[in-house]
């Protein structure tokens, strides 16, 4: 077979080398413009975050005290000087780590599927995947909807029908902490999903060969090697199904939400109140919005601090999964 | 599980606590493909393969990019069921047994035929517990055991020295050349019949090399080996019988000292002088 | 062609340079003697070093060529020359010492030749140049018909000896010429010798067959390589 040799000789003089000029010989007028353009951007995004937040804090600020905090609204809700929101801050974090026990497990065992059992050709993959990608593009009301047609009256009335129901008064068919938080569960599922799928690929095939090759089954090599890898991207979909899930009013408006309990939810049955229910409470039921305003914009920045310090836990909880999984080193 | 492989003597598949590890049988173990052909889709990858491995010798698989070599490898553990598309027709026998058959127990096979990867892939676990969970899939728990072996096996990949005061560190601190070291010590820890090994030394540099070479020597007295390269003058160095392949099928098969002196037909000439492939 | 080949290719070349520098120096010692050329014995003399030179350049080029690990007809091709440059180094030794031995005969009267030189001289010298077109067509045929022939060349070798004996007992004044002249023929059977050598080595490079010691060692012959 001729191999054909590459002819490389450049006569002398026929090339010159061009290495004097490097100076630019005229300004780059479009990288210039580009880059203005996202600097503007950029500070655009922060300008508006930021007049929110200023307005948010001026008005909030006389409503905002430490009683505010830690006291309930018992006495009277609409007047700044006796109005609490502790109990809206206890059933806002129960609704959203109730959510969190229901959305990972699920979410994660349908991304395991999707990603290491599945054929990526099969019908009911493809159905799968697109009945997720729906999922993430439905409004939220229509998922309180949901929550109410399914969970409370469906589910609920069975439930109710069955052994599981007592008395006359419904039990289960009523809206509860429970089936908000599984309502919340099934609109956070995408996220949750799409980031474990993202975080499962990640981990080079070369990690689950070497596992099958000693003899491992596919499971053992699931749980024992690709899941602890895959943790810390799985915690990100956590983080950001909590991040929606805090601020979600609509999903648990006929679900669970309350305009009053006098107590906090203890069963699952129970009924809860709510940060971003009560800011609707507040724009409109109140008497005096003049002196409501306050109280609204205070809930507002505890809502925001809610959700603030829910992400920084589970960030901290992952920080530290990633320190660990490098410490080995 | 059915399995058609001789039993594991005395019980690691029974896992009893402080057990000693498996012992292999004694009887000679050969591997050998009849006909075998295998498909990627509409493809043919294998074409009528028909091989006899055997025992405790190294046998090379060489030939261009492309022409079966890896896949033939991965038929013996069967690695190839990881790919959708792949259909296989005859025969592929491990110690006798037609390893595609309806009852057998992929996971024993594993264990009989083990596998050492191009790129080396430890777990991102210490390098103490990347063999220690191989073992623990045999059954084992008790852990002076495991210490015991986990020792042994990395005396026997020739890194013990290296590595025995930082064995609960991470592996992925390691070298290239003392991670596919560590690799081989996880792969003969479970103490399999065949080592099949896919270019281990591909990706190192030639002191790691020559290292896994020598190690390779080493091994052959307690294990079968296979190993597939495209460096002939590795082939040269440490096999024992090289099967040239070309475009699925098998070209030539024969003592390493014919196929690289003198080969019979002309295409294993050519490719083995370089002149093309 | 590839650069490997090339390397090759001129190895090939140097070693009939060196053969065809051997042969010629083989032919103009015979020569020498034949015409009482002192003259022409010592241009063959001094033709020696350039083929001691050959040899060198030869076996460095080989041992290169080996450190880049050629397999098979190629690992083959490079052995062959480098035992076949050792071979005719020799050959062009032994035919500084006919052309010495020729020089010394000029010196004394011409001897009524009682054995035919150049009978046996025109032996070896088509022995020496049908081993080296052997060598340049890779004729493998031709290489095996040679080996037989070294064993006439010893034959007559020996015939031709017993006569000389003969005739340095019967006649006392020829006995410096008589050496001289077994001398030349003992030269004559080491060249065919090597010549014989060649031929084995010609076809373990294009059969891979090592048919060197057959005779001795018994050895039965095996499936040649295509």
């Amino acid at each position: 077979m001729d191999v054909q040799t590459p002819q490389l000789h450049f006569e002398p003089g026929e090339r010159e080398p061009e290495l004097i000029h490097f100076r630019a010989k005229s300004r780059d007028w479009a990288s210039c413009l580009f880059t203005g353009l996202t600097g503007l951007a950029t500070w655009l995004i922060l300008g508006m975050l930021g007049v929110i937040l200023v307005n948010i804090l001026v008005n909030g600020w006389t409503g905002l005290s430490w009683r505010f905090i830690i006291s309930n609204s018992d006495q009277d809700m609409f007047d700044v000087n006796k109005a609490g929101v502790l109990p809206m801050i206890v059933g806002t974090a129960a609704r959203v780590i109730l959510m969190t026990l229901f959305v990972i497990p699920v979410g994660v065992t349908t991304a395991i599927y999707l990603t290491e059992y599945a054929r990526t050709t099969s019908l009911l993959t493809r159905i799968i995947r697109g009945a997720v990608n729906n999922l993430a593009g439905v409004p939220s009301i229509v998922f309180g909807l949901f929550g109410l047609g399914f969970f409370i009256l469906f589910v609920g009335g069975l439930m109710d029908r069955s052994v599981l129901g007592g008395g006359p008064e419904p039990r289960w068919g009523k809206p509860a902490i429970l089936w908000a938080s599984l309502t919340l569960a099934v609109m956070t599922l995408p996220v949750v999903i799409v980031a474990t799928e993202e975080s499962l690929k990640a981990i080079p095939q070369g990690l689950r060969e070497a596992s099958l090759a000693l003899g491992a089954t596919k499971l053992q090599t699931i749980l024992q090697i690709v899941l602890p890898q895959a943790m810390p991207g799985i915690m990100t979909g956590g983080i950001l199904s909590v991040s929606r899930a805090a601020g979600e009013v609509a999903p648990i408006l006929f679900t669970g939400a309350a305009y009053y309990m006098a107590s906090y939810p203890k069963a699952l049955t129970d009924q809860f109140m709510d940060l971003g229910y009560h800011v609707f409470i507040l724009s409109t039921q109140s008497p005096n919005i003049e002196q409501t305003r306050p109280i609204l914009y205070a809930t507002v920045v505890v809502l925001l601090l809610l959700t603030f310090a829910l992400n920084f836990v589970a960030i901290l909880i992952r920080t530290r999964m990633r320190k660990q999984m490098r410490a080995l080193h | 599980m059915n399995s058609l492989m001789p039993p594991l003597a005395q019980g690691a598949a029974a896992a009893k606590p402080g057990g000693s590890p498996p012992q292999m049988p004694s009887r000679p173990m050969v591997m050998e493909t009849r006909g075998l052909s295998l498909y990627y889709g509409r493809t043919q990858a294998l074409k009528e393969i028909s091989i006899e491995i055997e025992e405790k010798i190294v046998t090379a698989f060489i030939g261009p990019s492309g022409c079966g070599k890896s896949t033939l490898l991965r038929c013996f553990n069967r690695m190839n069921d990881l790919i959708d598309s792949v259909r296989i027709d005859g025969q592929v026998l491990v110690g006798g047994y037609d390893i595609n058959g309806p009852d057998m127990d992929v996971i024993e096979l594993r264990k009989r035929v083990g596998m050492v990867f191009q790129r080396s892939n430890p777990f991102p676990k210490s390098i103490h517990e990347n063999i220690a969970f191989a073992l623990r899939l045999q059954g084992l728990r008790d852990r002076s055991t495991i210490d015991g072996i986990v020792e042994q096996s990395l005396r026997g990949a020739a890194l013990w020295d290296e590595v025995k005061d930082r064995l609960h560190t991470s592996a992925l601190g390691l070298s290239g050349g003392q991670q596919q070291r560590l690799c081989i010590a996880r792969a003969i820890a479970i103490k399999p019949t065949v080592i099949l090994m896919d270019e281990p030394a591909s990706a190192l540099d030639p002191i790691a090399t020559a290292r896994v070479e020598e190690l390779i020597l080493e091994l052959k007295k307690d294990f079968t080996i296979v190993i597939v390269t495209h460096n002939m003058q590795q082939a040269a160095r440490i096999s024992d019988r090289t099967a040239f392949f070309y475009l699925g099928a098998l070209v030539e098969y024969d003592t390493t000292q014919t196929i690289f002196t003198a080969p019979s037909k002309k295409q294993t000439e050519d490719y083995v002088t370089g002149r093309f492939g | 062609m590839t650069h490997h080949e090339q390397e090759l290719s001129e190895l090939k070349q140097r070693l009939l340079n060196m053969g065809s520098r051997a042969e010629l120096a083989v032919a103009q010692a015979i020569e020498a003697l034949t015409n009482r050329d002192a003259d022409l014995a010592r241009r063959v003399r001094e033709g020696d070093t350039a083929i001691d030179q050959l040899e060198l350049e030869i076996d460095d080029q080989a041992v290169r060529l080996l450190s880049h690990a050629p397999l098979a007809g190629d690992l083959r091709l490079v052995l062959v020359i480098m035992r076949a440059s050792q071979n005719l180094e020799r050959v062009a030794d032994e035919a500084c010492k006919i052309a010495n031995r020729a020089r010394d005969l000029t010196d004394e009267p011409p001897l009524k030749a009682a054995v035919d030189i150049p009978h046996i001289a025109r032996m070896v010298l088509d022995m020496v140049k049908r081993v080296l077109d052997a060598f340049v067509r890779g004729d493998v045929d031709e290489a095996r018909s040679l080996i037989p022939l070294d064993k006439e060349v010893d034959a007559l070798h020996k015939e031709y000896s017993e006569r000389l004996v003969g005739l340095m007992t019967q006649d006392p004044d020829t006995i410096q010429r008589c050496l001289h002249y077994l001398t030349i023929i003992k030269r004559l059977e080491r060249i065919a010798d090597h010549a014989k050598n060649m031929a084995e080595e010609i076809v373990f490079m294009c059969e891979a067959q090592d048919i060197r010691h057959a005779a001795k060692l018994g050895t039965p012959p095996q499936e040649p390589a295509p």
